[in-house]
């Protein structure tokens, strides 16, 4: 199985790198420069590509979706969604700082101190909840507020400074797909790689963080170090997500793709990659529409976008959506309930020694102890799956070949498990219907043929009555002419 | 980087705020002590229910509740505004509650999903309709305290005095309900049995943090609204284990942290805001390393008070 994941992981990485290789850098320019166009010609433009500023915009957001995706993958799982929500907010003072060392909007500086506070923030986290009874999600919110408001302290120090122009702080608030610079894309590439390269080699000790920590601290292994490096990658992944996707909304980009990829399917290996798949198109999508219209935001169409492949994942995801799940409810309730007629049918053949091969709906309404309408109602039920069929005057049943084989099958199931019950775990004959009413719709062959075997191939149950064996499907009620072809 | 300290003026900036600029000052202070207050006095309970990022996910999602209120009347007058700021909080609830019982995914990364659709739905709006919508996305992020004017023939300025409103509800809702909120939040099927329904209580207590929030909107920014939430609580609960005890201190602290803000922010130049939330994180760091259990203290001494039957540990004391 680990074999497995390595070998998966490995596939994966490559692919990955080489989605990096290809968004290549290009020559830079503002997009939205144009003003007077329609939404048809932007779009247009926007898929011949042959803007330069716009390949580099489109790049660095899907870089930046590929990161967050994958970090995201980690910080959904374990939990800690709001993580990114307090990163984004708590390392303003860090740009603050950052613009202080050189008194411009240097973007490495900017970056080494918005990480490095990013980092202290989770660290004072770290300590809040460990030194005071506060809980976690308290000590997210205080620290969140309380670094973001000493940031604006700074800022409106900084913008007092005789050199201290409005320095384009403000501008980080909604975000601007357009504002990404060439030198932003190396950033990005870089930031994307240095991620990868992590979870491709610490992929096994962040899955036992993640899952199993205790486990992974009694083998010695590192997990508060690979946690803290895992936050720290994060907190630089939101700094340099931040200037396309906004401060408020970058938290998004981490939680929405890895939770809709975190509906679709249980594994983690393929959650990470879901998860970047998603990211990319996420912000590839949301750059396209904020693109349409002149200069509009780029961040809140990247999370609208992400909204709605969530939504779909989580009405229609195929295990654990919504509606699909609702879906299946609904039909096993029914089979369940095809079954339960099928079975009351056989049982009126039965009373009567198998003679004749109809069953009236009089019949099966006293057996069921309902009324004939509802007995009408499940008998055209059973017709619309070709299980039986009415006659002409609407009150008589026959089973279909089909429909005889799944009552004798259901019937089957009842009697050997009441048996089983019985024989081998020495229940009392009389407790044992009420058991063999749930399971008999959730035996699978293999099941049946092991108790038959266990029961050494019993005749009857413990009531006495007979058990129908598989090939014993002939004795069938006496064939009537559209019964002659199943006969043979 | 001594250009980075600004020049310390006593008088400017401690004497003459209390004497003669005490119309404008006085009612910036008034009005940062009415919103800290509020918001302090709710947030108690929503740090107890462990729900402080539900404040959070409300002070982001009202955005575009007023975005659509104001889309729908064209004009955003204060009942308007608290009826649009109700309709978010209760939907960005509803939403939360609804992903994460109707799926695999956890409360919270359904709160981050929730708010942060809410919030780029309300900046869509905004930016599309920007022409009819007059919303200041500057002042819905940062807050403005200062500009409070008192018309001629008013007591107060407007902000103030709806304000002033909103703080006398709440105070009397939760002296009124004071045994129901406690109860609920300490032990949800006891409130049950005793017949305070729990989810009543929660939603009660949503619509009134949605309306508070709202009203603490404009002095202070979506995201410091925060800050007022959670740190006089918090300082509070640091320090106190008693409920009645942590609301009363919680008022104190906002007094507090009113008028040192007021000060630092007159010394740096900042926005009022958020020098009065720096002044609360001050108070947070003192009561978290000089408070009765805090850092500071030596071990000892601690367990003496344990042991001594002084204080019992958190969440522990439900009865009073």
């Amino acid at each position: 199985m680990i074999s497995r994941f390595a070998r998966h992981g490995r596939k994966i990485l490559m692919l990955l790198l080489l989605a990096l290789v290809v968004a290549s850098p290009a020559h830079a320019a503002r997009i939205g420069d144009v003003t007077d166009t329609n939404a048809w010609e932007q779009a247009l433009r926007f898929f011949s590509f042959r803007d330069d500023g716009l390949r580099v915009a489109l790049a660095g957001c899907m870089l930046l979706g590929l990161n967050c995706g994958l970090l995201g993958g980690f910080i959904v799982v374990r939990r800690l969604s709001l993580v990114g929500d307090t990163l984004s907010h708590a390392v303003l003072p860090g740009v603050a700082l950052g613009f202080l060392w050189n008194m411009s909007k240097h973007p490495v500086a900017i970056l080494v101190g918005a990480t490095l506070v990013g980092g202290l923030a989770m660290l004072v986290v770290n300590v809040i909840t460990r030194t005071t009874k506060l809980k976690q999600d308290t000590a997210l919110g205080l620290v969140l507020s309380s670094f973001f408001a000493i940031g604006l302290c700074l800022v409106s120090i900084i913008q007092q400074l005789p050199t201290g122009n409005k320095s384009g702080l403000d501008k980080f608030f909604f975000g601007q797909a357009a504002a990404i610079s060439e030198g932003d894309l190396w950033l990005l590439s870089g930031t994307s790689l240095v991620s990868l390269t992590f979870l491709a080699v610490c992929y096994r000790g962040l899955l036992t963080l993640s899952f199993h920590r205790g486990y992974g601290e009694t083998l010695g292994l590192p997990m508060s170090w690979l946690h803290h490096v895992l936050m720290l990658l994060t907190s630089f992944a939101v700094v340099t997500a931040m200037q396309a996707v906004g401060v408020v909304l970058v938290s998004a980009m981490l939680i929405i793709p890895a939770a809709t990829a975190y509906l679709l399917t249980d594994r983690m290996h393929r959650l990470l990659v879901y998860a970047a798949v998603l990211g990319v198109l996420t912000a590839a999508l949301g750059a396209f529409f904020s693109f349409l219209g002149n200069n509009l935001p780029t961040g809140p169409f990247m999370v609208l976008a992400g909204a709605v492949f969530f939504l779909a994942a989580f009405f229609l995801s195929p295990r654990h959506g919504w509606l699909v799940r609702l879906w299946r409810q609904r039909s096993r309730r029914l089979r369940t309930e095809r079954e339960n007629t099928l079975k009351a049918m056989h049982r009126v053949l039965e009373n009567r020694q198998f003679h004749g091969e109809s069953v009236s709906l009089l019949e099966l309404a006293q057996l069921r102890r309902e009324t004939l309408e509802e007995s009408r109602l499940r008998a055209l039920e059973l017709q619309r799956a070709h299980l039986a069929t009415l006659s002409e005057g609407g009150k008589e049943l026959h089973f279909t070949p089909q429909g005889w084989q799944q009552a004798q099958a259901i019937v089957r199931n009842h009697r050997l498990w009441e048996l089983y019950l019985t024989n081998i775990m020495q229940f009392e004959s009389d407790h044992v219907h009420d058991e063999a009413e749930k399971i008999e719709h959730i035996l699978g062959a293999d099941a049946v043929r092991e108790l038959e075997r266990k029961l050494a191939f019993p005749q009857t149950d413990p009531h006495g009555r007979k058990i129908p064996g598989v090939r014993e499907a002939d004795m069938a009620p006496q064939p009537t002419s559209d019964l002659t072809g199943y006969k043979s | 980087m001594s250009q980075l300290i600004p020049a310390f003026d006593f008088h400017r900036m401690v004497v003459s705020p209390w004497t003669d600029a005490i119309d404008v000052y006085g009612w910036m202070v008034l009005m940062a002590f009415l919103v800290t207050a509020t918001c302090g006095l709710v947030g108690n309970y929503l740090i107890l229910r462990r729900m402080a990022l539900v404040g959070d996910a409300i002070s982001h999602s009202v955005l575009p509740g007023l975005a659509v209120a104001y889309l729908a009347t064209g004009a955003l007058s204060i009942p308007i505004m608290f009826a649009g700021a109700l309709g978010a909080g209760l939907l960005t609830t509803g939403l939360i509650e609804f992903i994460h019982t109707r799926s695999r995914i956890k409360a919270d990364a359904a709160i981050g999903i929730t708010f942060c659709t809410l919030f780029a739905l309300g900046v869509v709006i905004i930016n599309v309709f920007a022409s009819r919508v007059h919303l200041d996305t500057d002042c819905v992020l940062y807050g403005e305290l200062s500009y409070l004017s008192r018309g001629a023939d008013e007591i107060a300025p407007q902000e103030v005095l709806v304000m002033g409103g909103v703080a006398i509800v709440v105070a009397l809702l939760i002296a009124l309900f004071y045994k129901e909120l406690l109860v609920s939040s300490f032990d949800a099927s006891l409130s049950a049995s005793l017949g305070f329904p729990p989810k009543l209580i929660h939603l009660a207590l949503m619509a009134v943090l949605s309306i508070v929030i709202v009203s603490a909107f404009e002095s202070v920014g979506a995201i410091l609204v925060i800050a007022t939430l959670i740190l006089p609580g918090a300082t509070a609960q640091l320090i106190s284990s008693r409920l009645s005890a942590c609301l009363w201190l919680s008022v104190v602290f906002a007094a507090i942290s009113s008028v040192l803000g007021l000060h630092l922010s007159l010394w740096i130049g900042s926005s009022m805001a958020a020098a009065v939330v720096v002044s609360g994180t001050g108070l947070f760091v003192l009561a978290w390393l000089f408070g009765p259990h805090g850092l500071l203290r030596s071990r000892a001494a601690t367990h003496n008070a344990i042991d001594g039957g002084k204080e019992v540990s958190s969440a522990g004391r439900v009865t009073e």
